[in-house]
């Protein structure tokens, strides 16, 4: 999408499970305020828990971006979570169902991959990963009139 | 919503009523909390005569797979303790979402709402073996 439009960002540190809290308000509280439906929020909201948690738990910490998009049609949030952990070594293995080196249900990956239209995930052995997933706004055709 | 501090509510209540244990989540939990309630609802369970646990998460906004775990545990757990948990309340949103996630929760007894809920513990509830009752 290179005529996104960048409309400022904010950075929160994910470093325990308080921070995971903070994170899904923070969200929550993006995806209300771009116009979002009530779904879609929930989706994204959970989708930033799960990778949140990743980034804690197997990236050892690292950060979440919000950016907020605007392309003239369209609003969008674009979430951007780095950790500088060890990497993911097979990333086809850690996206399949199940598959878990945390403890947890192995749905961190999978799962919110699902509830985001839009998901990118850069690894290397070694040098962390980040994840990027971006959602926009459904516009519905017949808009309401409304002061912006 | 009658919470005893403003600003940082507890996000969990839990209420005996009878031998039923209701448990109220609001807004907010952190993964701790969530394991700490565990906890709290298993040993609560072995100490009293506690039968049945009613969850009512109509304030969650959020279940990410980690809650969503440790609840179908609790439901899990108090089965083992002869005790039976009914979740109640869950937000439209929230079950699509979860179903998208991939933890549609088997084995989990939902009921709509609170009302509902202990109604259907108390229907079912006193696990008596089959033809102990119906003799009055």
């Amino acid at each position: 999408m290179a005529d996104s439009l960048r409309t400022g960002g904010t950075s929160l540190p994910i470093g325990s499970d308080a921070d995971l809290a903070w994170v899904r308000q923070e969200v929550r509280q993006a995806a209300a305020e771009l116009g979002f439906s009530l779904v879609q929020q929930t989706k994204l909201v959970t989708a930033a828990s799960e990778l949140a948690r990743n980034t804690l738990v197997h990236g050892g910490g690292g950060e979440l971006e919000i950016t907020r998009l605007d392309r003239g049609s369209s609003l969008g949030l674009r979430l951007c979570f780095t950790d500088n952990g060890p990497g993911i070594s097979d990333i086809e293995l850690a996206m399949t169902d199940g598959y878990t080196t945390g403890g947890g249900l192995g749905l961190g990956l999978s799962g919110a991959k699902r509830l985001v239209p839009d998901f990118d995930l850069v690894t290397e052995p070694g040098a962390g990963t980040t994840i990027t997933v971006t959602a926009w706004v459904y516009t519905v055709p017949s808009a309401r009139l409304e002061a912006p | 919503m009658s919470a005893p501090f403003s600003g940082q509510a507890s996000p969990v209540s839990v209420l005996a009523l009878k031998d039923v244990l209701l448990v109220t989540l609001q807004g907010e939990l952190h993964d701790g909390m969530a394991e700490q309630l565990q906890q709290d609802i298993t040993e609560r369970i072995a100490n009293n005569k506690v039968t049945g646990v009613v969850i009512d998460i109509s304030g969650v906004e959020i279940i990410d797979s980690f809650l969503g775990r440790v609840l179908a545990e609790i439901a899990s757990i108090t089965e083992l303790l002869a005790a039976r948990t009914v979740l109640c309340g869950m937000r439209p949103a929230v079950a699509i979402t979860l179903v998208e996630l991939g933890l549609s929760l088997p084995g989990l007894t939902t009921a709509l709402d609170v009302d509902r809920a202990m109604e259907l513990l108390a229907r079912t509830a006193p696990a008596a073996p089959p033809g102990s009752e119906g003799r009055s």
